[in-house]
């Protein structure tokens, strides 16, 4: 049980790599400690420096050790009964004694590790694709400057994605999740100079924050009503607590909101997702890992380590589900105008993430995380297929100034193009089988209104992927001459091929029951998570109301939808000159405009939240603080100066008056008499003299 | 001496400052060495204390007991609890270090600026140890001298201005807080027939005072506390001190003088008045005071244009989260509230050191005038980072194991405090990351910046302990819980005896109750 018992070591791998990093990658990488001038466009002549080979084995190095410990664990996590392994280090949070509904219980958290399956799957994906993109990025950023720190912030973003997946409990989850933000928040701003670069990366962290106050206000309630936050007695205290599903919005369906908050944060779903599209200022291999493939993502596990909660809670299920929905379509239609081949990436991956959470919230929760899965390999694929693309282009990011590169960068070309028919769902790649399974769970759940809004988000996306693929790579060469298109070198492109053999083969594992023998024969996913959340949930056996044959059917007209847009993309883009723009004939104009300009999200967000609460309300504050507060203090301070001057004219003129007054009398009473003291001897024996004859004169005289 | 521990710890500070006195005016550089020396020596003479303080015990230790006014009462009555053993601790470490960091700022009427500053801080670790109220007023005030001083001769622009406000506002604080303390005072004399001003034969007069009479006591006190703390509407001396004081000023500001109202909330204005700090209107006031105070210093911070004014509002901010705590009055929100102000303690000054760290350079505080600093100062950008990090409660760091655990407090009383405190938490990531953002980022744009160097050896050993303190707390937090435990559990069961599952419906007379409870109170002078 030696993997099981180090699980704890998995995540220490990357946090080793990353403190390295930060104390010696300065001496290891000397170049440019902070990056090239902007104006520096050098090729990369100290890739081969030795420091910077010691960095290109040692990170990516760290996250395989840590991949073949995960794999260990996991394999020895099969004998396990229950699927489920806990290693506890020590006590983290130490809180006090505290009132909650189940009596007195301490408010503690500890520094434990938890396998399960669910959280197995969470890490493989994490290092197994998060190893695949350090390799692809000790080619991509060999350029930049910077290359200790963009590698120290990668392997630390490691750390603390494996802490936030193996963390038993939620708080420890919470410290990954914002150690990822934070992350996320350094190499959003990689390229600090750039002020979009640190704008981006701040509006990432603060809408971020924006989920987190919910996710810590779900915490609270979570340990009020429940006593714990540890996952492996969620359940216990839930049964124990003889919690019902909630008809109304309970507790239960509180906690499952404020979760729910929290993961809108992270995974970018409406209203909270404007900043995934600004982040994709950071360099490409960050998109690929952190915006697209695992950390965007948590939130997602979230939601299904919460499903014990959330099945007992259809009123926040269904919300999650309409959320999901939602966003699907919405950032879908933003992405078939967007020119900018990240953008169209970012808001498919926004549109993706929503059919996560669209299955969850109709109770597949096991069908949200297969999405996550097959989602990383495609996703990360067609990430660093479009990085290798910009790096071939010398990083135009413009589609409109790409096309005719397939034979220029062929291996490029032929894995995005894998990675873009498993996206649309061709039959036998992955995504076919993980959104396939979604939309059949949708349908069962008896939500057509929610099926019918996945149906048509499937139907965008196999458009805006085949779109990107023909404006990049067919049709005419609108690159600039200038640009000496190249294939990237070979540490870029296996990644790239590891990640399209992924894409066709990771769906495997989900087959649908209908498939008979094959889902007999191959392992299966919904099995294997069955052990960590929950199957079906609330909707459950819906899939007995329905025939094999109707499944087949739904299956057949979503592939049929896709092929459809596939052909139209085909004819719009596929042309020998891209001139004008094609989808107004499609949209009209002043719908694309409105697509184009992402339905002014930004712009209302900005009038009522940046302008109109935080600096209108702060200006208005600052001003009440100097004029009204200060202006009391200031004013009271005026008045005593005032009473004061006043209290010293009645001294000086009143008492002073008085006393000079008296002095004067008794100066002017002094003064005959003072005229007698001269300090003469012989004045006073005269007085003296002439007294004693007064005297005398009158006894004599009498 | 092993009685005398406390004793020692405050006095050396102010031997040091006789040492410093007796130092010819032009050697500057001995005076630094000798007042570093004591400053030094200051954090080795609490190693006794740490030793000896037991972190089980929530009864008042260390205990030294002298009559000093017989014809008053008043007595020479020192002790230590969880609560006064991590002040004592801040204030060493912060006062060693803010010593540290005037090394090279401070250059004009050196040897007076290291007198008052070792008379500063005998003054402080005076008000964490004793518990004499007459003693205690003593030391508050005394206080503000050579605070004021520090500010007034060796501050910024409007330096003047800013200590006069300082002073004055405190001084008219403490005079409510001196009237509160004569009548209880006098009460004592009424009901037990001699005078005293030790803080468990004062506590005792609670039981023989009517809500009403309590509840104008308790404020009192508070206004005086909170003025320090300071709270909303009270804040406004803050930002002009904070900003005016020189760099170790602000430090101790932020670092210990803040923590000075929460102390004396929890050790007298709460213990002393429990009727009147679990009076209904006084929780919603505070609540409300706090909430108003987190929400709006964090507003302000985003629309100030001066770096220290702009930290200096986050305390206001960060203050109200304690006070949120203190006021849900459960053990995590005033363990919370205690460790958080710990936390600031910790946070804070290293927001202003780092500020302090630039202006010795460049002269300025006006953020417009920075940008780009990332691209000369590596080092410090990494500090700078994780000192924001921390004030804005990054997990894994110290900042969010206090709010998290005020935050349960608060939830136990009401969501709805939760709900609001909770903002705190958005607005500190955005005031915080605008700050670094617009001083650290983008390219130079300002050619003075060119020439700005990275930290020396100095100033990172400045850093350097507050920063270990913020990753130990935010890593492995249970030590402190563990001292703050007892004296909070005894505070909560003061205020609320049924808190515990105890026998809060009892009739027992309330004399007989708090005989009781003080059975386990602090044992005889020797």
């Amino acid at each position: 049980m030696f993997f099981l018992e180090s699980i704890w070591l998995i995540p220490m791998f990357p946090l080793l790599g990353a403190a390295i990093m930060l104390l010696l990658g300065r001496r290891l990488d000397a170049q440019h400690p902070l990056g090239p001038p902007e104006d520096d466009e050098s090729p990369g002549h100290h890739r081969f420096s030795p420091g910077r080979r010691v960095i290109d084995i040692l990170c990516p190095g760290m996250v395989l050790v840590s991949f073949i410990f995960s794999v260990g664990a996991i394999l020895q996590l099969q004998g396990v009964s229950g699927h489920s392994y806990e290693v506890v280090k020590w006590t983290w949070l130490a809180g006090l004694d505290s009132g909650t509904d189940v009596g007195v219980r301490a408010f503690t958290a500890e520094w434990g590790f938890l396998l399960d399956s669910l959280s197995s799957v969470m890490v493989l994906v994490i290092t197994g694709v998060g190893f695949l993109i350090h390799v692809y990025s000790t080619g991509y950023m060999a350029h930049d400057g910077g290359y200790y720190r963009f590698f120290g912030f990668l392997n630390l973003f490691l750390f603390f994605m494996l802490l936030l997946v193996l963390g038993n409990n939620y708080a420890l989850l919470f410290v990954g999740w914002e150690g990822v933000g934070f992350c996320s928040f350094g190499l959003i701003g990689f390229y600090f100079r750039k002020k979009s670069a640190s704008d981006a990366a701040n509006k990432a962290f603060i809408v971020n924050r924006v989920g987190d106050a919910g996710f810590v206000l779900g915490m609270l309630l979570t340990f009020s009503t429940l006593g714990t936050l540890k996952f492996t007695e969620i359940g216990p205290a839930l049964a124990a607590g003889g919690f019902q599903a909630e008809d109304a919005w309970g507790p239960l369906s509180l906690m499952g909101l404020l979760f729910f908050v929290g993961a809108m944060g992270k995974s970018a779903q409406l209203p909270l997702h404007v900043w995934l599209p600004d982040a994709m200022e950071g360099p490409t291999p960050v998109s690929a890992l952190i915006h697209a493939a695992t950390m965007v993502t948590a939130g997602v596990y979230l939601v299904a380590r919460s499903s014990d909660i959330y099945v007992l809670a259809p009123n926040a299920m269904l919300l999650v589900a309409v959320v999901g929905g939602l966003t699907a379509i919405f950032a879908a239609s933003i992405g078939l105008v967007q020119y900018d081949i990240k953008k169209v990436l970012a808001y498919s991956t926004v549109s993706q993430l929503g059919y996560m959470f669209l299955a969850c919230g109709v109770g597949a929760f096991w069908v949200g995380i297969f999405h996550l899965y097959t989602h990383a390999f495609f996703k990360a694929l067609l990430f660093l297929g479009s990085g290798s693309v910009i790096h071939a282009v010398g990083g135009e990011q413009d589609m409109r100034r790409m096309g005719g590169l397939k034979d220029r960068i062929p291996v490029t070309y032929k894995t995005m193009l894998v990675g873009a028919l498993a996206i649309a769902g061709i039959p036998g790649l992955a995504g076919f089988f993980s959104k396939d399974e979604i939309l059949w769970k949708a349908y069962s759940s008896h939500h057509l209104l929610l099926y019918g809004l996945g149906l048509v988000t499937a139907m965008m996306t196999a458009f805006y992927m085949f779109r990107l693929i023909y404006m990049t790579f067919h049709g005419d060469n609108r690159v600039d001459p200038a640009t000496h298109v190249h294939e990237s070198p070979r540490s870029m492109t296996w990644p790239l091929v590891i990640l399209a053999a992924g894409s066709v083969l990771a769906g495997w594992i989900g087959t649908p029951p209908v498939f008979g023998p094959v889902h007999d024969a191959l392992p299966s996913l919904e099995h294997w998570l069955s052990s960590a959340v929950a199957v079906e949930g609330a909707h459950g056996g819906a899939d007995a109301h329905h025939s094999a044959l109707l499944e087949w059917g739904l299956m057949a007209l979503s592939v049929a939808l896709a092929l459809l847009a596939i052909w139209l993309a085909t004819r719009m883009f596929r042309t020998e000159r891209y001139e004008g723009e094609p989808m107004h004939g499609l949209l009209g104009r002043g719908f694309h405009e409105i697509l184009l300009n992402k339905y002014n999200v930004d712009e209302i967000y900005g009038a009522l939240f940046v302008r109109g609460a935080a600096k209108g309300g702060g200006g208005r504050m600052a001003a009440f603080d100097r004029r009204v507060i200060d202006g009391g203090v200031n004013s009271v301070g005026l008045l005593t100066r005032m009473s004061s001057s006043l209290t010293m004219f009645f001294d000086k003129w009143v008492v002073d008056g008085i006393v000079n007054v008296i002095g004067f009398g008794v100066k002017l009473v002094s003064y005959p008499v003072r005229m007698f003291q001269t300090g003469l001897v012989q004045n006073y024996a005269l007085l003296f003299l002439i007294g004693v004859g007064v005297v005398a004169g009158y006894y004599l005289f009498r | 001496m092993s009685e005398h521990i406390l004793s020692i710890i405050w006095l050396t500070p102010l031997v040091g400052m006789l040492a410093v006195m007796c130092l010819p005016k032009g050697s500057k550089d001995l005076i630094r060495y000798v007042a570093n020396g004591f400053a030094v020596l200051g954090v080795l003479v609490t190693i006794p204390m740490i030793r000896a303080f037991d972190s089980s015990n929530g009864d008042f230790q260390l205990v030294e007991r002298f009559d000093w006014i017989p014809a008053l009462g008043a007595q020479y009555y020192l002790g230590v609890d969880g609560f006064g053993y991590l002040m004592i601790l801040l204030t060493v470490v912060v006062g060693w270090l803010s010593i540290l960091c005037s090394w090279a700022s401070i250059q004009k009427r050196v040897k007076e600026y290291y007198a008052f500053f070792l008379f500063l801080q005998a003054g402080m670790l005076g008000v964490f140890m004793v518990l004499d109220v007459f003693l205690f007023y003593v030391f508050w005030e005394v206080m503000l001298v050579p605070m004021y001083f520090i500010i007034g001769i060796w501050g910024g622009g409007k330096r003047l201005y800013a200590a006069i406000k300082f002073f004055l506002y405190t001084l008219a604080g403490s005079v409510l807080m001196l009237l509160a303390m004569l009548t209880v005072y006098f009460k004592h004399e009424e009901q037990f027939g001699h005078y005293s001003f030790a803080l468990e034969d004062l506590m005792r007069v609670a039981a023989y005072t009517g809500p009403e009479m309590q509840f104008w006591l308790f404020w009192g006190f508070f206004i005086a506390f909170a003025v320090k703390v300071p709270m909303f509407p009270f804040h406004t001396w803050l930002p002009d001190a904070h900003t005016e004081a020189p760099t170790a000023g602000s430090v101790i500001l932020a670092g210990i003088l803040l923590k000075m109202g929460l102390y004396g909330l929890v050790r007298f204005a709460m213990p002393m008045f429990p009727k009147g700090v679990t009076d209904d209107l006084t929780i919603k006031l505070v609540a409300v005071l706090s909430i108003v105070g987190i929400v709006y210093g964090a507003l302000v911070s985003l629309m100030q244009k001066d770096w220290k004014r702009l930290v200096a509002y986050s305390s206001v901010s960060h203050l109200g989260f304690c006070t949120l705590g203190l006021i849900a009055l459960n053990p995590n929100g005033i363990a919370g509230g205690m460790l958080q102000g710990f936390n600031h303690g910790l946070s804070t000054p290293l927001l202003f050191l780092a500020v302090g760290i630039v202006y010795d350079q460049r002269h300025t505080r006006e953020i417009a005038d920075y940008g780009g600093l990332a691209n000369r100062m590596p080092v410090y950008t990494v500090l700078f980072a994780i000192s924001l990090f921390a004030s804005m409660g990054m997990p894994g760091l110290n900042g969010f194991i206090g709010e998290f655990a005020i935050l349960r407090g608060a939830f136990e009383v009401s969501a709805w405090w939760a709900g609001f405190g909770v903002l705190g938490i958005i607005l500190g990531a955005a005031y915080l990351l605008w700050l670094f953002q617009r001083v650290m980022l983008g390219p130079i744009t300002n050619p003075k910046n060119e020439g700005v160097r990275d930290m020396n050896l100095r100033e990172i050993v400045v850093m350097a302990p507050l920063i270990a303190g913020c990753f130990w707390i935010g890593l492995y937090p249970k030590p402190f819980f563990e001292v703050l435990e007892p004296p909070t559990n005894k505070l909560v069961e003061r205020l609320d005896p049924a808190y515990f599952g105890g026998n809060g419906a009892d009739e027992t007379a309330p004399e007989d109750r708090l005989a009781e409870l003080l059975a386990a109170g602090p044992p005889a002078g020797e």
